[in-house]
């Protein structure tokens, strides 16, 4: 029986010939990801390891961006404390204000992940890389802390779903609408432990901006990871963006798989999941007036320069209604800076939104946006949990940055067609 | 190995942001996350839950966030064991980890309602119901894992090779 490509990335991590589902291995990892919140945890572990070094200062990656600029005392003694152990270690890539962005944006932005590659990462949207054709996991702090000390991990080899995507998205159709379409259709449970296998001629429609959204988001079909084949798109982009060398794996043509859907991108219309799951999703023709109080675009999913451009591209012929606050984030400092020098910024501002420095902030409910009692945010975030963003009874639409910035105008859920765009 | 206790349940998709609100993710000290476990699904919870008491769930028990602080809180809030029908994987992983015990046990989160009080053994996998008076047999973990929880989590099982 043949390996799918992430069985494919697994084996050879393994140093095996042959993987198959079910199997417990033990994997080489290229790279361990820790962020503000996962790694002073991981840090304590290590205290615990007969040996306290890590194993490659060059393939840790610690980044600050949940809670920095800090938002209070607590926080700022967390930054403190992974701060010194970069320092103590010599971890190159460690990532503090100033050069920071969100960990998801960053890491590819900085040429740190390619194709092939196995990265395990304290955080559950680790799996975003699979758009790069590389194997890319969340895990835990004390995962983290194993991989650091070891350069290994253990995983049980997934099965795997296929997604065969066709067609091409009609305008303001990004890939937010497809994993949103995807995790509809699935479930938030729906890939439990499996990986998710895009595949079918439609990728070289979506650009690496919609690839990072639909991998990033398989966690919340409860997926192992969400990867891509490699194209050209990527390949452009490794050589852009980086010197690491990488490695391209094919899935087999009897590579097994538990279920496989064709989706026509060219059927797919904007989509929005109403609270409080990511499953719960609705075609914009299907939304009745629903009144908002704040809209939030960024965050690892959706605050690639793409987003902002897409945003800016409504905003700019239509302001921000009066009473709504529209909170924009890029997600790395060069993105911040190229909306900057493309005028997007400006576009913002004029508008009546607000641009803040790159941060998780108000995804996780943190800081830079929290909701009251009973308010409504549409936002290009990820999950829509009960107090996710704020108040227990507050609520979020998870939506594409078109639909986002359109429901900023209207102050209610809206798609740019309501706007004649 | 064995538990007992009284149950909480709780239903579908128990999320990391419930269990633990990030919130309170400026703290990673157990104690303090413990305070503030299933605030934003039952706030009684902390209130009322004692040494050794269980929590039972449906399917897909720890979605979301990767936060180890989720199962750290459970921990140190004092539950033993949680069962479910099945748990996310990062949760999964997490929890064996840092020598939370947890069964999936699909019938279990079926038969078992709050209150009830449920006696746990490990090397066997069965769950009894005392209240009821019924029993079921839980998913032993894989060889594997077993040694990961008998050295009480991965990092004394790594010291350990």
């Amino acid at each position: 029986m043949g390996m799918t490509m992430t069985q494919k990335i697994l084996a050879a991590a393994a140093g095996l010939a042959e993987v198959k589902a079910g199997q417990l291995i033990e994997a080489d990892l290229s790279l361990v990801l820790g962020n503000d919140i996962t790694s002073p945890v991981a840090i304590h572990e290590m205290d615990k390891f007969n040996k306290q070094s890590v194993f490659d200062k060059e393939k840790i990656a610690l980044v600050m961006d949940h809670f920095v600029p800090n938002k209070d005392i607590k926080s700022a003694e967390h930054c403190k404390c992974v701060r010194q152990f970069a320092c103590q270690n010599g971890i190159t890539n460690f990532f503090d204000v100033g050069e920071m962005g969100i960990e998801h944006a960053l890491l590819p932005e900085k040429g740190l992940v390619v194709a092939g590659d196995v990265v395990i990462g304290a955080d559950s949207h680790t799996c975003t890389y699979g758009a790069l054709g590389a194997f890319s996991t969340g895990v835990g702090s004390t995962d983290m802390a194993a991989g650091m000390a070891t350069g290994k991990a253990w995983f049980k080899v997934p099965s795997a779903i296929k997604f065969v995507l066709t067609g091409k998205p009609q305008p303001w159709i990004s890939g937010k609408d497809v994993i949103l379409h995807i995790i509809g259709m699935i479930g938030v449970d729906g890939a439990l432990y499996k990986s998710m296998e895009f595949t079918g001629d439609g990728i070289a429609n979506l650009s690496m901006d919609d690839r990072f959204t639909i991998s990033n988001m398989a966690i919340e079909a409860g997926g192992k990871n969400g990867i891509f084949p490699v194209d050209e798109t990527t390949i452009a982009y490794m050589k852009e963006h980086s010197t690491k060398e990488f490695k391209i794996y094919e899935a087999d043509e009897d590579a097994e798989y538990e279920a496989v859907y064709t989706i026509d991108l060219s059927t797919l219309k904007s989509t929005v999941s109403f609270p409080h799951l990511p499953e719960n999703t609705h075609t914009i023709d299907e939304v009745e007036e629903i009144a908002i109080d704040q809209v939030v675009i960024g965050s690892c999913t959706n605050g690639h320069i793409e987003d902002l451009r897409c945003a800016a591209a409504i905003l700019e012929k239509f302001p921000v209604k009066k009473g709504l606050r529209c909170i924009i984030i890029p997600a790395t400092q060069k993105i911040y800076l190229q909306a900057i020098e493309e005028g997007l910024v400006q576009t913002f501002i004029k508008a009546g939104a607000v641009v803040s420095t790159p941060t998780c902030g108000p995804c996780l409910g943190g800081y830079m946006g929290i909701l009251a009692a009973n308010e409504r945010c549409v936002s290009t975030t990820n999950r829509n949990f009960v107090g996710r963003m704020g108040d227990v009874t507050s609520e979020i639409y998870l939506a594409s940055p078109a639909v986002a910035a359109a429901s900023a105008v209207t102050g209610k859920i809206s798609g740019p067609a309501e706007l004649g765009l | 190995m064995q538990a007992k206790g009284i149950v909480f349940k709780y239903g579908d998709n128990v999320d990391t942001d419930v269990i633990i609100p990030a919130r309170y993710l400026n703290s990673s000290d157990p104690a303090e996350l413990a305070k503030h476990c299933m605030e934003d699904i039952d706030k009684e919870f902390v209130n009322r839950v004692q040494k050794g008491d269980i929590i039972v769930a449906d399917k897909n028990f720890g979605c979301g966030s990767s936060r180890e602080h989720a199962p750290l809180a459970i921990k140190a809030a004092g539950v033993s064991c949680v069962i479910a029908e099945t748990f996310a994987r990062i949760f999964y992983r997490n929890a064996i980890n840092i020598g939370l015990p947890i069964i999936e046990c699909p019938e279990a989160s079926k038969g078992i309602e709050a209150g009830d009080e449920v006696e746990i053994d490990f090397d066997s996998g069965i769950i009894y119901n005392r209240t009821k008076g019924t029993s079921f047999q839980g998913q032993a973990f894989p060889p594997f894992m077993q040694k990961i929880i008998a050295a009480e989590g991965l990092i004394n099982y790594i010291n350990n090779k």
